[in-house]
């Protein structure tokens, strides 16, 4: 084996798994998709929800594995190891990931000051006016600072720390390690709130709203799309994270079955705590004498108003679910944090030969930093602006670029060889269609739906300046560091121009 | 709960967990193999 091939692993199979199962199951799977499946035809939304995940999630997500497994690299190596003129197309998601982790550190810092708040619900009897005005006091307008939260910065603090003492060490004994410990906790939290939630009274009114199918919605164009974009943004992919979890297993490793129990467990998670948040919304929908509709929202807006606000009805056993809940948030959002930051940090220990525990050192500090910005009275406003344009635009048009990369550079069929070079599962035509057609015609087709959605309407009521500070500024951001580190020479130019895939 | 919604409940529980079951199944079955092979 020559030198260049040369790279940690983690310990069993298994480790790999559930550290990419704790990738995708974030935040987004607890407070995005229940409200997704309910707003998109209930029960009747399955069908394609489905049909996206087999046409396009799990087959991007075979090329992400790929791209990690059989290049030995992190995003931007795999893709100079191809070919070096497409160096910059593995910077994007790793730019990409860094401006995720800024503000993802802030939501976790939330989740972990409610984990403990919930223990006396001491967000009192009105949670919508704690949430704004007590605990983030939010500013008028996203250019308005404030003062620093200190709560939220203390949280900060402990999340950037966390991840500098879980992720430092070698692959195998930091981020192998935790996610084999958080996953199962993770996995307790969602059986105690699914069997709670189903057992609350007029949990069957949210079940009926959530899953009673309504088929006429299958003929709306935007409802496939959103079944698209869910899976896609579900699942991780075009982030560099798979790509690099995947370079740290063996290179014979069955990549297809791999990347099929990725995708099941995510949805497994999603699907089942829909279940339970349904549950929950629809106990207090009854209680308050209202229709479930009214109830139903998503987003920052269902974990820390819409909850807390369930929790006060159901007295001492509110704040055990409460606890249970934001631990689930906690853990959810740190597995995911983890494997973001990882993503960041790799290609600079590829390309400049930076030592990993003083990448993350270097990271770590800076990041807090940087992130403390969404400790002020405007970070709920920016946090939103900033993930409104990284978390649509930029993702999606990773997605495109990889896609087409993959399939007119680097050729499909050779691609399609390199898959199932050690994978029992082959891939095939289907998948090819998926990867040529398929996934760039829907991600465009999302793309452009966007642009032309925040041409017309803005987003979120924000003004123009603000969204081309936060939002375009972010963007604009993205663009120059890649194009900088892309610039930038290899430390050792031999990774690339020595590298053998049959090494 | 009404029957409709109890159907849907149970086919997206059945697809995601047993498509999981399926595929860890399929891991475990290959990577016995491989062991054998060794």
């Amino acid at each position: 084996m020559s030198k260049t091939n040369e790279r940690q692993q983690f310990n069993t199979k298994m480790g790999f798994i559930l550290s990419a199962v704790g990738s995708a199951v974030g935040l987004g799977n607890i407070w995005r998709f229940p409200y997704v499946l309910y707003e998109n035809g209930g029960g009747g939304f399955l069908i394609p929800y489905f049909i996206a995940l087999f046409t396009a999630a799990i087959p991007l997500l075979i090329v992400e594995y790929t791209l990690g497994n059989k290049f030995r690299a992190s995003a931007p190596l795999a893709f100079a190891r191809n070919n070096p003129k497409y160096e910059w197309v593995g910077w994007i998601p790793t730019m990409l990931s860094l401006m995720i982790i800024l503000y993802y550190s802030s939501i976790v810092s939330w989740a972990i000051n409610y984990l403990f708040l919930s223990i006396d619900m001491a967000w009192g009897p009105n949670p919508d006016a704690f949430y704004f005005n007590e605990f983030l006091n939010v500013s008028p307008t996203a250019f308005d600072f404030g003062s620093i939260n200190f709560k939220v910065l203390g949280g900060l603090a402990a999340v950037w720390a966390g991840t500098y003492f879980i992720c430092s060490h070698s692959v195998s004994k930091g981020i192998e390690k935790f996610n084999k410990v958080v996953l199962p906790l993770l996995g307790v939290c969602l059986i105690i709130i699914v069997f709670r939630g189903v057992t609350l009274d007029g949990a069957e009114a949210g079940l009926n709203v959530l899953f009673t199918p309504d088929f006429s919605k299958l003929a709306e164009p935007k409802v496939w799309l959103a079944a698209y974009s869910q899976v896609f943004f579900s699942l991780s992919v075009a982030m560099g994270i798979m790509i690099t979890y995947s370079s740290y297993l063996p290179k014979d490793s069955d990549i297809v079955n791999t990347a099929y129990i990725t995708g099941f467990a995510n949805s497994a998670f999603e699907f089942t705590i829909s279940i339970g948040v349904f549950g929950i919304l629809g106990y207090m929908a009854t209680q308050q004498g209202v229709p479930v509709t009214e109830v139903v929202t998503s987003g920052v807006g269902l974990a820390f108003v819409v909850f807390p606000q369930a929790f006060n009805l159901m007295g001492t056993f509110g704040s055990i679910l409460g606890v249970t809940f934001f631990a689930c948030l906690v853990f959810a959002g740190l597995t995911s944090f983890v494997s973001l930051t990882e993503a960041f940090i790799v290609p600079f220990v590829d390309k400049f030969k930076i030592k990993r525990k003083t990448m993350y050192r270097i990271v770590c500090i800076g990041g807090f930093l940087v992130s403390s910005v969404y400790a002020t009275g405007a970070g709920l406003l920016i946090l939103d602006i900033v993930d409104y344009f990284v978390n649509s635009f930029a993702i999606i048009t990773v997605g495109i670029v990889e896609a087409v990369v993959v399939s007119r550079v680097f050729g499909i069929k050779k691609f399609q060889d390199l898959v199932n070079k050690n994978s029992i599962q082959k891939v095939g035509s289907m998948w090819k269609v998926s990867i040529t057609l398929i996934v760039p015609v829907v991600l465009v087709l999302n793309l452009l739906l966007l642009i032309v959605e925040t041409v017309k309407n803005g987003y979120g009521g924000y003004s123009v300046a603000e969204l081309g500070a936060y939002g375009v500024g972010t963007i604009a951001a993205i663009f120059i560091f890649t194009v900088i580190l892309t610039r930038l020479p290899w430390k050792n130019k031999e990774d690339i121009t020595e590298f053998r895939l049959e090494d | 709960m009404d029957p409709i919604a109890i159907v849907f409940m149970i086919i997206g529980l059945c697809i995601t967990w047993g498509g999981l079951a399926y595929a860890l199944n399929k891991q475990m079955k290959d990577s016995k193999k491989n062991k054998e092979q060794e």
